[in-house]
């Protein structure tokens, strides 16, 4: 090869090509999306219908975005933001996603892990994406709806043989801090199952969780899939 | 004189015509010796630090109290750490020194500015080592590949750039004449790493894109990290060190074109396949998964290329340290990529995608493919630079064994325990309910993960090896051994 202008015209359009293609072409198809409606008001009786959508007939109408109106999907704001961060920094992505797929492609619908399929729009909001790559551990998504208790959690960052035996996920114990009982227990001190005799606080002490420990738990609780999109229904 | 003039002539590395190439040769090899050492001595310690990152990270995936209260090696900071100090450590800096001697070589020019290459590795190393201790601080960011806090990006940026921009000032002023495909995978991949590297940079941490066109332009940057980085820095060792121990041209160069064209064409698309099933437009994960097909064409082109080149010369291959490793990772080379191309149609990567059959795969193309060609360079260029043999061929074949059959190990245990996984999460009964709960799934998984932790073993003391006889090469005298150290006496008659 001896046409030079042509080899650097080649290499440098190759890569031009791809970013167009990829990575404008979806900014462009769907950078623009926005939160949907609580409420729809319907355009014929001015009722108000919950949903992000109605269906009048074949027509699907969608909600007129109004001030001070709860929109979906919903930003992650104070202590589960700040949580996020430990999830960040701590690399959970490395072995659990936060996606679902659709129903019929893998078994996340059957799992549990979500009642329908993320859209694009479920991630508008979020400064960082973290759709993950792996499963070694269950999908995340709606992980604050499969498990609900702040307990179950601490107890489970704690040493995850707690309530998953045979889990391969690290302990977190330098989330949590064992200290002195003041005038009265801590209501959110850990209660070490009786199965693990070694974890427990020498007595006159208690586990609880640090700063962090709290954040991390507000995020995972604060991950649901709750609340449909038009492109994006509950399955059946 | 203007001054724009006098500089372009201050940078003009031509040499005096009439010395003969040999000669020619053998200067540019003393006058890449600094910048050449620096780097493969910072390539052989970030190996060794990586390896070490990598036998926690994966002690940890089979027995999670292992290290378990020290909270920067928790599993996601040590296997961030691992990945960085074997990507940009070990695989930059490898690159660095093979690729940039490959290309003074070719362009047969006197080497005027070392100094700059002296100084990008410099900001290089002290990038990549602020990055480590970032992730292992509470630095990661969990963007794949880019796991760095973004504080040390304009460091490597600005190091890329200097190593970039000597390249070209290299080929600006080559002598004239044909130009060799290592230099056109060579030109290509300086000039897209940086570009790739800064886009990514900016739209995922400095200015955050909208929603899951992170996750794309991840994945675009991610994928091409290997497609038009390690990738063209593996083909072009390839290709030069092939022709050149074996004494003979390569088989087609029309080959040569249609692979070079169809990979820096394909290669870009297919990262979309990561993203299969994701919250992104269909008709992208479409593109993504041609894009991986269409790799078909480059990799079985390139595989006859170098096959036909080989063919018939095997005992030199058995004899040569720098064939041996060059001929596995080429082999690999098409292995892996042929399977990345089945990987991305849908049925299979329904099972395989989320698993570790993907931790596999990676390490078939970043191990077994590139670090062994990384590997096969370094054993070619060594004495050269330094004018003394390697002292001792069984630690060269402890190297090779090691590496060829802990990574062979590790492969398979990868690929089968990944598939097993991966058919147990998507398994239903009639019902239609899940087969089987998470935590059998978990624990089915267990024993391959240990496995891999026997493989890695093997691949340490091999990296150890090399260590020893780097270091002991490095710090000996000039040898009196009358030939190169091989393998095998290539005058025997068995041929293998």
């Amino acid at each position: 090869m001896k046409n030079l202008p042509l080899l650097f015209m080649g290499i440098f359009f190759c890569l031009a090509f791809s970013f167009s293609g990829l990575i404008l072409s979806s900014m462009i198809q769907y950078g623009h999306l926005e939160p949907v409606t609580e409420f729809v008001n319907h355009p014929d009786t001015g009722e108000q219908i919950p949903g992000a959508f109605i269906e009048i007939g074949d027509k699907l109408v969608q909600g007129v975005n109004q001030p001070d109106e709860q929109t979906f999907p919903i930003e992650s704001v104070g202590l589960a933001q700040q949580g996020k961060q430990t999830y960040i920094n701590m690399g959970c992505l490395y072995c659990h996603s936060q996606q679902v797929r659709r129903k019929g492609f893998g078994a996340d619908y059957e799992r549990g892990w979500g009642d329908r399929q993320t859209v694009p729009r479920d991630y508008i909001l979020q400064q960082r994406v973290l759709l993950g790559t792996s499963r070694t551990g269950p999908d995340l998504m709606s992980i604050g709806m499969r498990q609900p208790s702040a307990e179950w959690h601490y107890l489970h960052l704690y040493n995850p043989q707690f309530t998953s035996p045979g889990s391969i996920m690290p302990p977190f114990r330098f989330l949590f801090e064992t200290r002195k009982i003041g005038d009265a227990p801590s209501p959110d001190a850990l209660k070490i199952p009786d199965g693990f005799p070694a974890e427990k606080p020498p007595a006159g002490y208690e586990i609880v969780p640090t700063d962090r420990g709290r954040e991390l738990v507000a995020y995972l609780l604060s991950l649901k899939l709750n609340y449909e999109l038009p492109e994006s229904r509950f399955s059946e | 004189m203007s001054p724009l003039l006098s500089f372009f002539s201050s940078i003009d590395p031509r040499p005096k015509p009439g010395v003969p190439l040999k000669v020619q040769l053998s200067q540019i090899d003393r006058e890449m010796r600094v910048p050449i050492v620096l780097f493969v001595v910072s390539a052989i310690l970030w190996l060794q630090a990586g390896t070490v990152f990598a036998l926690i990270a994966s002690i940890k995936l089979h027995n999670p109290e292992f290290l378990g209260n020290v909270e920067w090696l928790t599993f996601g900071r040590a296997r961030s750490a691992h990945l960085n100090a074997m990507a940009f450590g070990w695989g930059n800096n490898a690159i660095f020194a093979v690729s940039l001697w490959i290309m003074a070589r070719l362009c047969k020019v006197s080497v005027k500015h070392g100094g700059l290459l002296v100084v990008a590795g410099a900001f290089w190393n002290v990038g990549v080592t602020a990055g480590v201790i970032g992730i292992l601080t509470g630095g990661l960011t969990s963007v794949e590949w880019l796991e760095m806090p973004p504080q040390v990006a304009p460091l490597l940026a600005i190091s890329f750039i200097l190593v970039a921009v000597w390249g070209v000032i290299m080929f600006r002023y080559r002598a004239l004449g044909h130009v060799y495909v290592s230099q056109w995978y060579i030109l290509g991949a300086l000039f897209w790493f940086p570009w790739l590297y800064v886009i990514a940079q900016t739209m995922i941490l400095w200015l955050p894109a909208r929603g899951t066109v992170q996750a794309i332009t991840n994945w675009w940057f991610g994928h091409n990290v290997l497609g038009l980085w390690l990738t063209p820095m593996g083909l072009a060792s390839i290709y030069y060190f092939l022709p050149k121990v074996l004494g003979r041209p390569i088989h087609s160069y029309y080959l040569s074109v249609l692979g070079f064209w169809s990979l820096a064409l394909f290669y870009n698309w297919a990262g979309v396949h990561h993203l299969i099933g994701g919250p992104i437009p269909v008709w992208l994960v479409s593109a993504g998964i041609v894009g991986s097909i269409m790799m078909v064409i480059p990799v079985v082109v390139t595989a006859i290329n170098h096959h036909m080149t080989a063919a018939g010369n095997w005992r030199a291959v058995w004899c040569s340290p720098t064939l041996r490793f060059i001929v596995f990772g080429g082999m690999s080379y098409t292995l892996a990529s042929l399977a990345g191309s089945a990987m991305a149609l849908r049925d299979i990567n329904v099972i395989t995608h989320f698993t570790q059959f993907t931790v596999g795969h990676a390490h078939h193309g970043v191990y077994a493919f590139f670090t062994m060609t990384m590997f096969g360079g370094i054993y070619f260029m060594m004495p050269r630079i330094l004018n003394r043999e390697w002292p001792s061929a069984a630690l060269i074949r402890t190297h090779f064994w090691c590496a060829a059959i802990g990574i062979t190990i590790m492969l398979v245990v990868l690929h089968a325990g990944g598939w097993i996984q991966g058919e147990m999460m998507t398994a239903l009964d009639a019902d239609g309910k899940p087969k089987y709960a998470f935590l059998e799934i978990v624990t089915a998984l267990v024993p391959w993960l240990f496995s891999r932790s026997i493989s890695g073993m093997l691949l340490s003391i091999g990296h150890l090896a090399f260590l020893v006889n780097f270091f002991w090469m490095l710090a000996g005298r000039k040898g009196d051994q009358d030939g190169p150290t091989l393998l095998a006496d290539p005058n025997e008659e068995d041929v293998r």
